[in-house]
């Protein structure tokens, strides 16, 4: 068996301990239903789920592994693998496609040189791409790191993602 | 603020907000929500710059709203109370907004909206084409209130709707005015509402769920997002409403996490109701007892599906089950749970406030009320559109959507979402409401409305929504494992130039399998896009299988029409 990366359980800890302080004042304990939001808790504080810490969770809170591997694995918001250090996020909804989403979406993975659901090999960026971002009226758009970019074209995009990866090589010179 | 514990409280705290409201003041009401992805936060904060600058914040204030539809010219800045509307709005014009028309009345010729047919320019809000043609019912506070202030909402009659029904109605009569109002689920299905609360109320059991579905997964519609989050006060009093008619002490509000703005602003619109004394024990001293909580969705399309929705609350893999038992009767914990659409709840508040006899008098025969569209795809005017049921796909399209854009020509409109259908020019003036949609084949009132010009290919986007289904089918039962699987392959043929003959029977065989054998509504209604793009545009399957051509030249490998490449 592969060894397991070292990660700190401090976060996960704190997580927990909110959750099953609320269930306890509720006269509850945490059961499988709060498996969800405490998966997504634990992504939003190390930006995956990271394999110790559902183990050690696991432990603590009596739901089994492989439930969760069941839950992680069939949700698209979740990820198992580090994602990269900027998320773009490319909307394939239909409003998106109808307008040449797919050509802006192309662009970005041969610009990245990742397909969707990468990470490029520097960490730097993940490619994702979602259902629709209901902000239709203004397709195609992507997200960068929580801001929405809308009426994009592929030299647009191409633009915004460049400066972003300029950014990124000044820093490391 | 301090919680209110009796009906004259909030009655008292409504005219306050009332009077505030009436204080002379110049208001800047701006979208913070869809907006953004053109910049419209940073216009705000360069007015309100500007605004301290110049010492006005007495008397001048910039107002961040929810969407204010017309999201084509956004970002977009009204200024009241007169409604004076500029389009296209940019930072380095707030110092002349400010300066020329908040101090001294004059209007910025450059940034009024130019009417494309008249190619008049307009001054006030109410007078823009997209507006005026518009009965708004739903969308009253987007663009007016601040979804993060509940006084804003309190003074426009915000929860007096709430307050009627605990006061002065039973909950049987709250489920027979909604009943007699004639108001149906806006999800897609259209039930009638007040029927579903009915089988809720009557199911024995002293502890029932009251789930808002705001799992708006279907790709093309931004409606419950622009709701969520330009009055989510709105849909927290009819939450209550329903509530006490089904007997409800739980609530939950299922939001997709792929909307992040809905899920704060519902986070924050809940604590100050809570904080106000709507909602927790003993509502308004009426001795009610409703609390609501806020639930992430984990992005899972199917989740939009009552029972998927109600395995993903209890932290399972999203798959539907069997009903019945219907969720009425066995939901959430097992207990009696009713599920209703976010735009069918903030239908709620105006039927109680206003009666069913006016909600009656808007719609149709079989279908009261507004509908809310997102209008988007090729057409001039993008945004977000309520109009009485019964309106014409021509008055939607081309009078408040101004038509498509480059004079090109119109195809279709495919609308109810991946699973709904294709309505082609031939029905442009069927009135749009449950019933007449549904004759012209598969096609639901939900969803967007994506309008679609002569550059759309429709196989390439039939191909396009069928893979959406492939990803999003949980894979429980076989018809639909397997059937979306095989529609892609063949549709992904025939775009690629290597179609066969026999391929669209193929595909109509599939279809009446998947329709009549799958488990939930998404592999049942997963033909619909293939069943209605044949029944309207079979000739341009026959074109890709035996002539290998494309006539809107998209699919890549095959020949297009020569003229566009000119």
């Amino acid at each position: 068996m592969a060894t397991l990366p070292e990660v700190a359980f401090g976060p996960a800890e704190s997580i927990l301990d909110k959750i099953e302080h609320d269930r306890r004042a509720a006269g509850g304990r945490i059961t499988s239903d709060d498996l969800i939001p405490l998966l997504q808790e634990i992504q939003k504080a190390y930006g995956y789920l990271p394999l110790p810490v559902l183990m050690w969770v696991s432990e603590r809170t009596g739901i089994p592994t492989s439930r969760m591997y069941a839950v992680i694995t069939f949700y698209g918001q979740f990820y198992l693998e580090p994602h990269g250090k900027h998320t773009v996020t490319f909307c394939r909804g239909t409003s998106c496609h109808v307008r040449g989403g797919k050509k802006v979406l192309d662009m970005a993975k041969s610009l990245l040189g990742i397909d969707e659901g990468e990470t490029t090999d520097d960490m730097l960026f993940s490619l994702e791409t979602v259902a629709c971002l209901g902000a239709c009226a203004f397709s195609p758009v992507m997200v960068v790191d929580g801001k929405y970019y809308g009426k994009l074209t592929a030299r647009r995009a191409e633009r915004i993602l460049r400066q972003l990866m300029q950014e990124e090589s000044r820093k490391e010179h | 603020m301090e919680r209110l514990s009796s009906l004259d409280q909030l009655r008292a705290w409504h005219q306050r907000a009332q009077a505030a409201l009436a204080e002379p003041r110049k208001v800047l009401a701006l979208c913070s929500t869809g907006c953004r992805a053109v910049g419209s936060l940073e216009v705000a904060d360069a007015l309100e710059a500007e605004i301290d600058r110049r010492g006005l914040g007495d008397t001048v204030t910039v107002k961040r709203t929810g969407c204010h539809g017309f999201c084509e010219q956004g970002p977009i800045v009204v200024i009241r109370p007169e409604r004076i509307f500029y389009a296209h709005v940019e930072p380095d014009d707030a110092a002349e907004i400010i300066g020329r028309t908040v101090l001294e009345g004059e209007l910025i010729e450059r940034l009024l909206f130019t009417d494309p047919a008249t190619k008049q320019k307009i001054q006030r809000e109410q007078d823009v084409p997209f507006y005026s043609k518009q009965t708004r019912v739903t969308l009253r506070y987007n663009g007016v209130i601040d979804p993060l202030v509940i006084e804003d909402y309190v003074a426009l009659d915000g929860y007096v709707a709430m307050a009627k029904a605990l006061s002065e109605m039973s909950p049987e009569q709250v489920i027979d005015e909604v009943r007699e109002a004639g108001l149906r689920g806006r999800g897609g299905a259209g039930f009638p509402t007040g029927v579903k609360w009915g089988f809720c109320r009557k199911s024995p059991g002293d502890e029932k769920y009251l789930i808002c579905n705001a799992d708006e997964g279907l790709p093309g519609a931004f409606m419950d997002r622009s709701v969520l989050e330009g009055a989510p006060h709105a849909v927290i009093d009819g939450m209550i409403i329903a509530a006490y008619a089904i007997g409800a002490s739980h609530g939950i509000i299922y939001v997709r996490a792929e909307y992040p703005i809905a899920v704060r602003t519902c986070r924050t619109a809940l604590q100050q109701a809570r904080d106000a004394g709507l909602l927790g024990k003993n509502i308004l001293g009426t001795g009610f007892d409703f609390d609501i909580i806020v639930r992430e969705g984990a992005g899972a399309y199917v989740c939009g599906e009552e029972t998927a929705l109600i395995a993903s609350l209890e932290g399972e893999r999203g798959m539907p089950r069997p009903r019945p038992p219907f969720p009425a009767q066995i939901g959430y914990k097992g207990k009696p749970t009713n599920i209703n659409n976010v735009e069918t709840l903030a239908n709620v508040p105006p039927i109680i406030l206003k009666g069913k006899d006016w909600y009656q008098s808007i719609g149709t025969q079989g279908s009261k009320g507004t509908k809310i569209f997102a209008l988007v795809g090729k057409v001039k005017n993008r945004g977000l559109v309520e109009v009485p049921m019964g309106t014409t796909l021509r008055e939607i399209v081309f009078d408040i959507g101004g038509g498509i854009p480059e004079n090109r020509e119109f195809k279709a409109v495919q609308m109810g979402g991946p699973s709904g259908g294709y309505v082609p020019a031939q029905f442009l003036d069927l009135p749009i409401d449950y019933d007449s949609v549904n004759e012209i084949g598969s096609v639901m009132v939900a969803g967007g409305i994506i309008v679609l010009d002569e550059d759309n290919c429709i196989v390439d986007i039939t191909r396009f929504l069928a893979e959406f289904l492939h990803n999003e089918s949980c894979g429980k039962c076989a018809p639909c494992r397997i059937g979306t699987r095989q529609t892609v392959d063949i549709l992904t043929r025939i775009c690629n130039g290597d179609g066969q003959e026999g391929d669209i029977e193929r595909l109509e065989c599939l279809a009446n399998v998947m329709k009549n054998a799958s488990l939930c509504g998404l592999g049942q209604a997963a033909p619909n896009p293939v069943l209605s793009s044949l029944d309207y545009f079979r000739d341009e399957y026959e074109e890709h299988i035996r002539e290998k051509r494309c006539r809107a030249s998209v699919c890549e490998s095959l020949a297009g029409t020569l003229e566009r490449f000119a």
